[in-house]
């Protein structure tokens, strides 16, 4: 793959397709990797976008900050909504009633459309094999409605469902490998992203676009509102999660695995959980206990890398 | 000229959907309605229909993904029942409020618990708020008929509303009936091609499902309660033009002798042939007594209800579906709120009957009708009776 960070600060477009002027929260991490996501995907695109932050936050009528055709009808269907658009395109093209022209399928949702309530119509149109790039924005709870927790909402977070109290350290279960269920369908390309690596993030919506069949990008989206935590440390927040091993950053083409970024060694867990309100609760205990399993979570992804044999290209970073 | 042929009800609606030319087909398995989606499928698998075919995981990526192909300006069809309608309800919503005009056939089916795969119209009810048009059927022409008018309506630039074509589950779905299929030509000629008006295209980006604060919200659903009523022109348009072209005519309130007769019965769907017969039989022996079966259940047909029953004295409603604890049969309660502020009106009576696709015989509706005649006297305890249950 290129290098796209030589020289991918001058060739990312400048315009603007995900406009400004939405309603996100101050330091939405969401908003930042749906717009570098647009500049990705260029004009060329058919957006469907999940009930959620990116709906409310851009859509109020009569008022739009889409630039690119987007449709959005309910919170679980996304995926399945795609799959109808690509199918009606194919058809339209084959019985020469559209232009044959190249129109990607992308549909956006948050953690709690893709891997809670709209996990069974994803998967359907993973297994289908339909050509479409699906990006699960991750923002580790139902932030649209409250800072409700989801199965991606990581161990010992508090959220207003699970809160941390005396009997309760917040969440009690580990978040939910998304990205491995996606990969999991034998689909041609999975990849986890982070705006905080905003050329990283490009380059892999791009690559995700190019496949011929369905893509899944996992994009780790910080919210200062929801962590609790002050909105001008987003993108410091998402390089932590990422050098902690919290959060890696990969891609699987083909059923191979690869690693973005590979550190010798990783920061400590404790670097990025205490800058988050989420976790100001958490015991040394606990907070070890998270050490743990992050190491071995990061150890087999390491080793899915080494057994699916694909040589570790390294970045620079 | 048209093919008159001997087939299964589902595989004329499948033919129908051919026939129409449809894009995208996105369905899932359920009984009674299987053989129609099968039959699509098969069709498309021997490169007979140029089509894609979705084999979804549920019936809500079924109306998900037509939503999809529909709002990308492709024609797209569905067939589903019972269970998959009401794993469905939330998407209805959004296929009439967003004016996407899919069409679907529902063949009619009881809803669990306790499980039932049989007829009635349960799930018909449970959608009747959702901003579709419903269109019942009695017999397979018909079927196929209101199939093909269905995509002409819906399409039709001043309506752009999903149409439902209900036909009852196993009473219809499954009998093998004579049936007239038309030329491509003459449907080529009927059906225009679907060109939705603002499709999602790159050249021409549109925003869609864009969320309503209560400024707005209020506005949005009155303009869409406006624009249901008045498609009821254009269905009646349709039929006519329908019955110009193939001869056969259609009407939102079918009569049958009751012009003259003092008792009326009312039904939907394929137990009004049956209830024909009675009819005829019961007029035969003298009785004074006639049918109104009611084809067009969306937008609901005030006038020609209020002119149907003008000249009768009872009115007997045969629902096919319960409100639990409500006051009547959901068909029965319109049609007498539809009636309530006119000066002459028949007394209506409620019947509730062939739940679960238990059948109801002729024998059975001269029962109903002299039960009602009965109650029109004497009065009932209870606000609606249930026909033929043991107790």
């Amino acid at each position: 793959m290129e290098k796209y960070a030589v020289y991918v600060p001058r060739l990312v477009p400048r315009r603007e397709n995900f406009a400004p002027g939405h309603r996100a929260c101050i330091g939405c991490g969401e908003a930042l990797a749906v717009r570098l996501a647009c500049k990705a995907l260029g004009q060329n695109v058919i957006i469907v976008t999940a009930t959620g932050c990116i709906e409310i936050i851009s859509s109020q009528l009569p008022w739009t900050s889409w630039r690119v055709p987007w449709i959005h009808t309910l919170f679980e269907n996304t995926a399945a909504v795609a799959s109808g658009i690509e199918a009606g395109l194919k058809a339209m093209i084959r019985k020469g009633r559209r232009p044959a022209k190249d129109i990607k399928v992308v549909a956006m949702a948050g953690d709690g459309g893709t891997s809670d309530i709209g996990v069974q119509a994803l998967s359907g149109a993973l297994e289908r094999g339909h050509n479409f790039l699906y990006l699960c924005f991750d923002n580790e709870a139902y932030m649209n409605t409250g800072i409700q927790r989801s199965s991606a909402t990581p161990y010992g977070a508090s959220t207003t469902t699970a809160p941390a109290g005396k009997e309760s350290i917040g969440q009690t279960t580990w978040k939910k490998n998304m990205p491995a269920i996606a990969a999991a369908h034998d689909i041609p390309y999975v990849a986890t992203a982070c705006p905080s690596y905003p050329f990283d993030l490009v380059e892999k919506v791009a690559r995700g676009a190019m496949v011929s069949g369905p893509a899944y990008i996992h994009i780790f989206s910080v919210c200062p509102t929801g962590w609790r935590c002050p909105p001008d440390l987003t993108i410091r927040i998402g390089r932590l999660a990422v050098e902690t091993g919290i959060f890696p950053l990969y891609e699987v083409e083909d059923g191979k695995y690869k690693l973005s970024f590979d550190f010798p060694q990783l920061r400590p867990v404790q670097d990025y959980l205490r800058l988050q309100g989420r976790f100001r609760h958490l015991s040394p205990d606990i907070i070890s206990e998270i050490q743990s399993r992050v190491t071995e979570e990061y150890e087999k992804l390491r080793q899915n890398v080494v057994r699916t044999g694909e040589p570790n290209e390294q970045s620079s970073f | 000229m048209a093919r008159r042929v001997g087939i299964e009800v589902s595989v004329a609606i499948a033919e129908a959907a051919k026939l129409a030319n449809v894009d995208v087909i996105a369905a899932y398995p359920i009984t009674p309605q299987t053989h129609i989606v099968e039959h699509l499928a098969r069709l498309v698998a021997d490169g007979e229909l140029d089509a894609q075919y979705i084999p979804v995981e549920s019936e809500h990526s079924a109306m998900s993904a037509c939503l999809g192909a529909s709002a990308a300006g492709a024609r797209a069809f569905t067939a589903t029942a019972g269970q998959g309608l009401e794993l469905m309800h939330e998407v209805l919503y959004v296929a009439s409020s967003m004016q996407l005009p899919l069409v679907m056939t529902v063949a009619n089916r009881a809803l669990s618990a306790p499980l039932s795969v049989w007829g009635d119209h349960s799930d018909a009810m449970a959608v009747r708020d959702t901003g579709w048009i419903q269109i019942f059927t009695e017999n397979g022409q018909e079927v196929v008929d209101n199939v093909l008018c269905a995509f002409r309506i819906a399409e039709d630039h001043r309506v752009l509303l999903p149409v439902m074509i209900h036909l009852d589950g196993f009473h219809l779905t499954h009998m093998i009936e004579p049936v007239l299929l038309p030329e491509q030509s003459e449907v080529d000629q009927f059906i225009p091609p679907y060109r939705y008006p603002l499709p999602l295209d790159p050249d021409k980006p549109v925003t869609m499902g864009a969320f309503a604060p209560p400024i707005i919200y209020p506005e949005a659903k009155k303009a869409q309660q406006v624009h249901i009523t008045r498609a009821k022109e254009v269905v009646l348009e349709c039929w006519r033009e329908f019955g110009d072209i193939f001869g056969r005519y259609y009407s939102p309130v079918e009569n049958y002798h009751s012009e003259e007769a003092k008792v009326l019965l009312l039904t939907m769907g394929s137990f009004s042939e049956t209830a024909r017969a009675t009819i005829d039989k019961m007029r035969e022996e003298g009785k004074d007594v006639g049918l109104i079966s009611l084809r067009l259940w969306r937008p609901f047909p005030f006038e020609e209800i209020r002119q149907a029953v003008k000249n009768a004295e009872v009115l007997i409603v045969l629902d096919r579906a319960l409100s639990f604890g409500g006051p009547a049969g959901p068909v029965c309660s319109e049609v007498r709120s539809a009636l309530y502020n006119e000066e002459e009106k028949p007394k209506v009576i409620s019947f509730v009957g062939g739940l679960g696709g238990r059948d109801i015989s002729v024998a059975g509706f001269e029962e109903v009708i002299n039960r009602g005649i009965e109650i029109s006297q004497t009065g009932s305890e209870q606000e609606f009776e249930m026909f033929g249950v043991r107790e």
